[in-house]
């Protein structure tokens, strides 16, 4: 079955879980062992994402998993809700984090996120290697794409 | 040994691997802040400084064109890159130079000849492959079949990794013009006792190709003995620079099929008229070639010949009956590719845990596999996975090293627990 709107807007995402949240976690855990347990904790907090959504067009390229991508855009707050699946754990940890930044916002905010300066912050391009940090970057493009198409129609 | 190999610190009596990892400075760093294990020789293997400084000298000594004559420097060069086809020739058993074609790496290898071949396929015709082919022995035959209405035939793999037997005896039929196949699965390990169905081939007219890549780090083909029409390798593969590959070819073969490129050096004259090609081996070798890469594989095989082979070999299975032993401490952990006869690659799934989470963890504690589909999608469909977790080891990986990967692997299982 497709996703509903009320399983967009449930994901804590972004909502009860914050980027403040996530920031402050992230200064207390100095080792790797802490840091991706952490990751992989967020991960868990992605919402099931529909089996029938699991398609080509939802596709994210770029990825050395496989990554999908869904958003539903809601007419009355004008915000743009995202799911994310992945079959790798720490793929989900990250897109997690990038949900936590971008998830519920409206697509002209989006458009002027800084989504680098919030991984600097993070130090995470540090403790991810380029070919991850290639999958972060093709995840925060869709959504950029995403956001683009909303802000023409 | 070529003037511009270098002495190396493992004596050629016994095998010192303490001694073997102080000639390739890269593996003394740390990576994360861990020493460095590094356990993706598959995909490319470090250099031995006897590489190092081959390429250095060359470049500081003797650098000039090649086979252009006119000065001492020129010679000086065209000595030096002739020297290493030679080497390479005696490495391979091949009977003549003419018959070292050098290329960018086995994959541009394999194109050259599946393109000089096209003009033979007919609609119809079937080139058999395996089913464990790295797409660089599927992809080339595929975009030949295409043009020419041939058809790829892959030949079954067991599950534990072997190849097929059965299956090769039933696809070897009527309609096969070539036989390409891997000597050694890059993905599962497994050495295909080649030699016979070469000779099975070759008794029906088949053209046989063997993609080398995975095998020559690890052991010597025998061109005369394995008498096969082509061979291709990598020098990355093999402690050489990235950049520069063999084919080797029968030299009939080679003299009948078409230039692959066109451009200087590959002619003997060139009118607007008609243009005639150069001897072998050059015929193939159009434009400048990769001097310095050339150079750099002369003496990453003098310095491998320099080792105990026997020594080597033996050095190399302890370590894989080390990593089998240690499977089971993982709980699991499987390893796909169990072929009897296999050189030390472990490629392996843990329940739960996608291959890609696998090599970041890894990663982290200063330990480098690879991971993903290998570039053997069809493989990986065989097995039902998306990619596996593979370490692939080296002369001169440690039983310390095989340790600390699967206490890796036990620290990464816990962080999921």
């Amino acid at each position: 079955m497709t996703a509903s709107e009320q399983q967009f807007l449930d994901n804590p995402l972004g909502k009860t879980t914050t980027l403040d949240d996530v920031v402050d976690a992230f200064e207390f855990l100095d080792d790797w062992e802490d840091r991706y347990a952490y990751i992989i904790d967020l991960g868990k907090q992605l919402p099931a994402f529909p089996d029938d959504e699991r398609v080509e067009g939802n596709y994210v390229h770029g990825c050395q998993s496989q990554v999908w991508l869904i958003h539903h855009f809601h007419e009355d707050s004008g915000r743009l809700y995202l799911l994310i699946d992945s079959d790798a754990m720490i793929v989900r940890g990250l897109a997690a984090i990038i949900l936590v930044a971008m998830n519920g916002k409206t697509p002209r905010e989006l458009l002027t996120t800084d989504v680098d300066e919030l991984f600097e912050r993070l130090d995470l391009f540090r403790h991810i290697s380029p070919t991850r940090g290639n999958g972060l970057r093709a995840m925060v493009g869709k959504i950029r794409d995403i956001a683009a198409k909303e802000v023409a129609a | 040994m070529s003037d511009l190999s270098v002495a190396n610190n493992a004596s050629k009596a016994g095998f010192d691997v303490a001694a073997v990892r102080r000639d390739f400075p890269i593996l003394s760093q740390q990576v994360n802040g861990k020493p460095l294990v590094y356990l993706d020789n598959g995909a490319s293997a470090q250099k031995p400084v006897a590489v190092l400084d081959a390429m250095d000298r060359y470049y500081r000594e003797m650098h000039s064109n090649v086979h252009r004559g006119a000065h001492s420097l020129g010679d000086r060069a065209t000595t030096a890159f002739e020297g290493a086809r030679e080497t390479v020739r005696r490495f391979l058993n091949a009977e003549s130079t003419r018959q070292i074609i050098w290329t960018r790496g086995t994959t541009e290898a394999i194109n050259l000849v599946a393109n000089g071949l096209a003009p033979r396929l007919r609609e119809g015709d079937e080139i058999l492959v395996s089913h464990m082919e790295h797409h660089a022995n599927i992809v080339p035959w595929q975009m030949v079949a295409e043009r020419t209405g041939a058809r790829v035939v892959p030949v079954q793999v067991h599950p534990n990794g072997e190849l097929d037997l059965d299956s090769f005896n039933s696809l070897l039929g009527e309609r096969t013009r070539v036989l390409a196949i891997t000597h050694v699965s890059n993905v599962l390990g497994t050495v295909n006792p080649i030699a016979p169905l070469i000779e099975q081939a070759k008794a029906r007219g088949v053209i046989t190709v063997v993609d080398g890549a995975q095998a020559v780090p690890h052991f010597r083909p025998d061109m005369q003995a394995l008498d096969c029409d082509f061979y291709t390798f990598s020098s990355h593969k093999l402690f050489g620079p990235t950049g520069i590959g063999v084919l080797y070819g029968r030299e009939q073969l080679l003299e009948e099929i078409p230039p692959y490129q066109g451009g200087g050096e590959m002619i003997e004259r060139v009118s607007f008229e008609r243009t005639t090609w150069n001897t072998l081996p050059y015929k193939f070798e159009a434009g400048t070639p990769a001097i310095a890469e050339a150079v750099g594989l002369g003496a990453a095989i003098d310095y491998v010949e320099g080792l105990d082979r026997q020594a080597m070999e033996a050095a190399e299975a302890a370590l894989l009956t080390r990593a089998n032993d240690l499977v089971g401490t993982v709980p699991g952990m499987s390893v796909i590719g169990t072929a009897q006869n296999k050189v030390p690659v472990l490629s392996f799934k843990i329940e739960g845990l996608h291959p890609s989470d696998i090599g970041t963890l890894l990663d982290q504690q200063g330990i480098a596999i690879r991971t993903g589909h290998h570039c053997a999608m069809p493989l990986m469909d065989f097995y039902g996975v998306p990619g596996t977790a593979r370490a692939s080891f080296a002369f001169y990986n440690t039983l310390e090293e095989v340790d600390q990967l699967f206490t890796g692997l036990q620290k990464i299982q816990r962080l999921f627990a």
